[in-house]
């Protein structure tokens, strides 16, 4: 291995990762910015100019705060849950391709930090981990609430899962492919996976918003029921840990979902514009565009949520069980049949 | 319901709509350290303890607002005047201290109504938020109305 490239990857991880950080945390402005707005209302204004400086200020606080661990909860699981909620969201944002290759000094460099040839079920597998910090972390508080809000997390997380699997093989069928870099290039210029699969889409929008326990799926932390769920006895750090993993999670549930089905960073005229711009800033572009698909996604998270009510936890598993796995199963039959005669013809 | 009814969808997106028309709607917000809503004439804000035309403090310190208030909020002190101090108080009998405990006082204008030398008014702004709960004790340096030669100055 060569030292450029070591400097290349190590570059791409480092400013991934800070943009990862900064856009979680100014999601949490926005989110109450949107929910303000969509309730008459202007939201925070009051740290810096429109109130920009609203996360640093919110950031700090949780830094400065107490932390408390409960006298009976197993401290090691107690500390555990929140790091592991937050590392796993970290992980998954390392097989996004976030553009097409761009030349430096000569060199192709890939704005993807690795491209493995399983790259969806490294997606899947890293955001079935997520859900082990929620459990550890409500398991180790010893609280009934907490404890309640962990076994619904689980319970949703495994029933969502299923059919979130089921819409991906209906497009695998027409991908042929489980790396994200090549169902990324398949869908070059308008050529976007959601015209051929738009029921697949819906039932992976649905079970992303289950899998990072946003309304209408935000049971495991139903303050009505769990005063705060799993997060019942958190404070502090430890509590910012989970909520920051939530809005990480939003981002990459909203990455994946701009990358499997709009199109990553294709967008219409995209080779006028490289052959434009040159071979630095024409991938440069097409970055900048997934960036805007994945706030428009996160702009929809946030709409629904201050939009829909919550479900209550037996209608939770009947459109799990009873209405997306049938759909997303036949979502699957229709799309091989479509396949087949097509090849046929 | 009917299959349409069903779906669930389109429900979804009708309400949605609704959420995203309220965007573009007029915030009712007003920003108050900086604006003040309009308060209706016979609004009750802060006490202030008036003067008469000659700048004298009109209280006697009968004790009437504090016997009246409900809350319990008013404590007073009384006085004599003293040869000289006629220019200052309009009765031979004045308050020396005159405390209003503003966590107590639930603004309901009973010592407005019982004070017979029509000396508290509820006629202030909105009681501003502080710290410390001995903060919240008003006496007189707060709530005596300015005199007419400052007011003049």
């Amino acid at each position: 291995m060569e030292l450029a490239f070591i400097i290349e990857k190590f570059g791409l991880i480092l400013v991934i990762f800070l943009v990862s950080l900064t856009i979680a945390a100014y999601s949490t402005l926005a989110e109450r910015k949107i929910a303000g707005f969509l309730q008459d209302r202007v939201g925070p204004n009051r740290a810096g100019p429109g109130g920009m400086f609203q996360p640093l200020a919110d950031g700090l606080k949780m830094f400065f705060k107490e932390e408390i661990i409960p006298t009976d909860s197993s401290k090691a699981l107690f500390i555990l849950g929140p790091s592991l909620a937050l590392f796993t969201s970290f992980l998954g944002s390392a097989v996004i391709p976030w553009g097409q290759d761009v030349e430096i000094f000569g060199r192709q460099v890939s704005l993807q930090i690795t491209d493995i040839n399983v790259g969806i079920l490294y997606i899947f597998g890293v955001v079935s981990l997520g859900v082990y910090g929620i459990m550890i972390g409500g398991w180790a508080s010893n609280n009934k609430f907490s404890l309640m809000g962990a076994v619904r997390a689980a319970s949703q997380s495994i029933s969502y899962e299923i059919p979130m699997g089921l819409s991906i093989i209906a497009l695998l069928m027409l991908t042929n492919t489980l790396s994200m870099k090549e169902i990324a290039e398949q869908q070059h210029g308008f050529n976007w996976n959601v015209f051929y699969q738009p029921v697949g889409f819906l039932i992976f929008l649905i079970c992303s918003f289950a899998e990072t326990n946003r309304t209408p799926f935000d049971l495991p932390e139903c303050e009505t029921e769990l005063v705060g769920g799993y997060h019942t006895e958190y404070s502090g750090f430890k509590m910012g840990a989970f909520m920051f993993a939530e809005y990480l999670n939003m981002f990459l549930a909203s990455a994946v979902m701009s990358t499997l089905y709009f199109g990553g960073y294709n967008y219409p005229g995209m080779d006028f514009v490289n052959e434009l711009l040159g071979p630095l800033f024409g991938p440069l572009i097409g970055m900048g565009v997934l960036i805007l698909k994945i706030f428009a996604f996160i702009f929809l998270f946030m709409w629904v949520r201050w939009t829909v009510p919550r479900f209550r936890y037996d209608q939770l598993m009947n459109l799990g069980w009873k209405i997306l796995i049938p759909l997303a199963i036949a979502n699957i039959v229709i799309t091989g049949i479509v396949i087949t005669l097509i090849d046929k013809l | 319901m009917n299959f349409w009814e069903r779906l669930y969808l389109p429900a979804i997106f009708q309400g949605m709509g609704i959420t995203f028309k309220h965007m573009f709607k007029k915030k009712e917000t007003i920003f108050y350290p900086e604006f003040e809503r309009e308060f209706s004439e016979n609004w009750r804000g802060m006490h202030s303890l008036k003067r008469d035309e000659e700048g004298r403090e009109r209280c006697t310190a009968c004790g009437l607002c504090a016997l009246s208030c409900p809350a319990e909020a008013i404590t007073m002190i009384a006085a004599e005047r003293q040869k000289g101090e006629e220019t200052l108080y309009r009765e031979e009998k004045y308050a020396a201290v005159y405390e209003i405990n503003m966590l107590r006082c639930i603004f309901c204008g009973l010592c407005e109504e019982a004070c017979p030398k029509e000396a508290i008014y509820l006629d202030g702004p909105i009681v501003p938020a502080d710290y410390l709960r001995k903060d919240f004790i008003y006496g007189k340096d707060k709530l005596v109305e300015e005199s007419m030669k400052v007011q003049q100055n």
